[in-house]
C-alpha cells in the first residue's frame, strides 16, 4: 500500500509537509532539483493546514481565510515535480545527510545533497495537576479533529491557557456548533506592560485586527475568566471537574473536556539527533536551533525552515521555506536561481510576516507556575514521573536531564521527551540555581520515533555490516 | 465528548472496536473515530495501568497507543480507518505476538 522512495539519491529532501515544507519542496522542485518530500501525516498541511486537501468542513468561512492559504501551497507543490510520500516517518538523519524513513512498517534509506527540516512545532507541555486524565487534551488536538473530521466538543467544555491559537480554536468550535462553557485565560497581568513597548509593530500587523475580531466573536458567546493564576483537573479515571484561582478566588466547575494551550515550541527531536546546535531562547522559553539568515544549521547541508527554526507562525514559515529552498538552489544549481524570487525580496517578505511577533511572544510568555510544576504533578507522562521525583533526584545528585534518565527514566518513554523535556530542563535549572542553557537537554539519538526490532532487523545488510558485529 | 458537524458528508466506514461494530467516516484517524464513537476507548498505561485517552492528536504524545489489526502500540492518531479494521483498546504493555 505504501510507496518507497523512487530513488536512493536526491538533490533535496524536505522533511515535513506543513507551510514551510510545502513551500520549500515546491520551490526546490520548480528550480529543477530532484526533490523528495517526506511527511508523517495522512495528507499535506502539517498542523496549521491540517487536512487541507480532505477536510469535511465545507463552509469555508468557518475555518477562516488563513487556513485556505494552504490550498494554494498544495496546488503549487502538486504542479511541481517533487516526489511526495505521506505516512512516512523519518527516524534517522545524520551528518552525512543519510536519512532513514519508515513507510508502512518497512524502512527505506535515501541520501540527500541538502536537507530542509520542516518538522514544525508542538504544543508546549502544560503540566498541571490532572493533565494526564482522560478528557484533558491540547487545544491543538481539538483543532486537529475539527479540521480533519469536523468534530466539535459537545459535552461540558473548558478551554484554558493563552495565545492566539486558543481564540482561533474557540471561534472555530462555536462556528461549527460546538460547545464551550468557559474560557480560563492564564495570561499574566504583568505581561501586558512588558509587551507595551512592542505594541506599535503589533498594532500595524495583520494579527491585530484579526485577533481583536476573533476575541469579540468568542466573548459574545462564552464566559471568559481572565487573570487565572492556578489551574487543576480532577476526576477518578476521567475528568470530572476543573478548579482554578482568579483574582484570589477559587472556583470549581464540572467538566467533561478540558482543552489546554500555552503556545507552541519547536519540535527539536530530529534536528538535535542530527547534531544541530540549539540554544535556549529566553523569550520563547524553548530550544531554538542556531541558524544563519538562510536557515543553514551548524551541520553542513542541513537547513531548518518553519516553526522548527524558532516560532514565527505560518506566514513566516512559508517564507522561511522559500528562503531555505532558494539557498539550496543557489548551492546546487546556481543558474536556476535566477528563476526564483530574489533573496532580498524573500527577506523583506519575512520581515513583514514576523511583524508583531515580539509583542505576541512577550504578551503570551507563559507564567512559571504553568511551566514548572511541583509536588505530585506528573512531569513525564510516559514514565509517570512527578515533579517531586525529579526534585528528589536532584537532591541526591542528578545534575541534568541526561543523568536524570538513570534515576527516573524521564524522557525514555515512547514520546522521547517531547512532552517533558522543557519541563525537566526548567525544573532542574530552578532546583540547581542554573540557567536552562547550563542545564541542557536530553541527548537525542536515532531512532527519533519508536520502530520495531523486526523492522530494524529487516534492514538490508552488507557483508561488512555483518562482519562488524559477528564474532570469530 | 465530541459530535460530528452536520456538514460532514463523507461516506461511512465500518470498523470494529473490541469486536463491536462502530461507524466511522472515511478520512478519520483511528483516534478521532474512537473519540467520536462514544465508546470507552481509554487505554491503560504500561507503567501504572492508569487510564488515558489521546492528548495531542498529532503524533507526539503516544497516549493514543492502540492495537490495530493485531499489531500493538500503533499511534491511532496517525492511522486512517479502513473498512473492517479491527481495533483493540490496549491495556498495558504491547503483548508478545501483537
Amino acid at each position: 500500500m505504501s510507496v518507497a522512495p523512487k530513488r536512493e539519491n536526491y538533490d533535496v529532501v524536505v522533511i515535513g509537509a506543513g507551510p514551510a515544507g510545502l513551500a520549500a519542496a515546491a520551490t526546490s522542485a520548480k528550480a529543477g532539483l530532484s526533490t523528495l518530500l517526506l511527511d508523517e501525516n495522512i495528507g499535506p498541511g502539517g498542523q496549521v493546514f491540517r487536512a487541507i486537501a480532505s477536510t469535511p468542513v465545507t463552509e469555508r468561512n468557518q475555518l477562516g481565510a488563513d487556513y485556505w492559504v494552504g490550498a494554494d501551497l498544495v496546488q503549487s507543490l502538486r504542479a511541481s515535480n517533487a516526489e511526495v510520500i505521506h505516512r512516512a516517518t523519518v527516524w534517522s538523519l545524520d551528518r552525512n545527510l543519510d536519512i532513514a524513513v519508515s513507510i508502512g512498517g518497512a524502512s527505506a534509506f535515501v541520501k540527500a545533497k541538502r536537507v530542509i527540516l520542516a518538522t514544525g512545532a508542538l504544543e508546549r507541555p502544560f503540566p498541571i495537576p490532572g493533565w494526564t486524565l482522560p478528557g484533558v487534551m491540547t487545544a491543538g488536538a481539538a483543532q486537529t479533529m475539527l479540521k480533519s473530521s469536523a468534530l466539535v466538543p459537545d459535552g461540558r467544555t473548558v478551554i484554558a491557557g493563552q495565545g492566539p491559537l486558543l481564540w482561533l480554536l474557540a471561534a472555530q468550535i462555536l462556528r461549527l456548533g460546538g460547545r464551550i462553557d468557559r474560557i480560563l485565560d492564564t495570561t499574566q497581568r504583568g505581561n501586558y506592560f512588558a509587551a507595551l513597548p512592542h505594541a506599535f509593530a503589533f498594532l500595524t500587523s495583520p494579527y491585530f485586527a484579526k485577533g481583536l475580531s476573533m476575541m469579540r466573536e468568542v466573548r459574545a458567546k462564552v464566559q471568559v475568566v481572565s487573570g487565572v493564576t492556578e489551574l487543576a483537573a480532577s476526576g477518578d479515571g476521567q475528568l470530572a471537574s476543573v478548579s482554578y484561582v482568579a483574582g484570589g478566588k477559587r472556583e470549581t466547575i464540572a467538566a467533561d473536556l478540558l482543552l489546554l494551550h500555552q503556545g507552541v515550541v519547536p519540535n527539536v527531536n530530529l534536528a538535535m539527533s542530527a547534531g544541530i546546535e540549539h540554544r535556549w531562547d529566553d523569550l520563547q522559553l524553548c530550544w531554538s536551533p542556531v541558524l544563519d539568515a538562510s536557515g543553514n544549521s551548524s551541520v553542513a547541508g542541513i537547513a531548518i525552515a518553519g516553526d522548527g527554526a524558532g516560532i514565527g507562525g505560518a506566514s513566516a514559515a512559508v517564507v522561511r521555506g522559500r528562503i531555505a529552498a532558494r539557498a539550496a538552489v543557489e548551492a546546487l544549481a546556481p543558474a536556476s536561481a535566477a528563476k526564483l524570487p530574489a533573496m532580498a525580496t524573500l527577506r523583506s517578505d519575512l520581515a513583514k510576516a514576523e511583524r508583531g511577533r515580539l509583542f505576541l511572544d512577550t504578551l503570551f510568555r507563559p507564567a512559571p507556575q504553568f511551566r514548572i510544576p511541583s509536588g505530585d504533578t506528573i512531569v513525564c507522562r510516559c514514565e509517570e514521573v512527578t515533579a517531586k521525583d525529579v526534585l528528589d533526584s536532584v537532591a541526591i545528585g542528578a545534575t541534568g536531564p541526561n543523568q536524570l534518565k538513570a534515576y527516573r527514566r524521564t524522557g525514555m518513554g515512547p514520546c522521547q521527551g517531547r512532552l517533558c523535556g522543557l519541563t525537566v530542563t526548567e525544573l532542574m535549572a530552578g532546583a540547581r540555581g542554573k540557567t536552562p542553557q547550563e542545564i541542557g537537554y536530553y541527548r537525542l539519538r536515532a531512532p527519533v520515533k519508536p520502530i520495531t526490532l523486526a523492522e530494524l532487523a529487516a534492514v538490508p545488510k552488507s557483508e561488512a555490516d555483518v562482519k562488524a558485529v559477528v564474532r570469530g | 465528548m465530541f459530535k460530528r458537524s452536520e456538514q460532514d458528508k463523507r461516506p461511512q466506514v465500518q470498523i470494529f472496536v473490541d469486536g463491536v461494530a462502530v461507524a466511522a467516516r472515511q478520512g478519520d484517524t483511528v483516534s478521532a473515530a474512537l473519540l467520536a464513537s462514544g465508546v470507552d476507548a481509554r487505554r491503560s498505561t504500561a507503567v501504572s495501568g492508569a487510564p488515558r485517552l489521546p492528548y495531542c492528536m498529532m503524533g507526539v504524545c503516544f497516549d493514543c497507543l492502540v492495537t490495530i489489526d493485531g499489531v500493538g502500540n500503533r499511534q491511532g492518531c496517525l492511522v486512517p480507518v479502513a473498512e473492517g479494521m479491527q481495533i483493540e483498546i490496549q491495556k498495558g504493555k504491547r503483548e508478545i505476538g501483537k
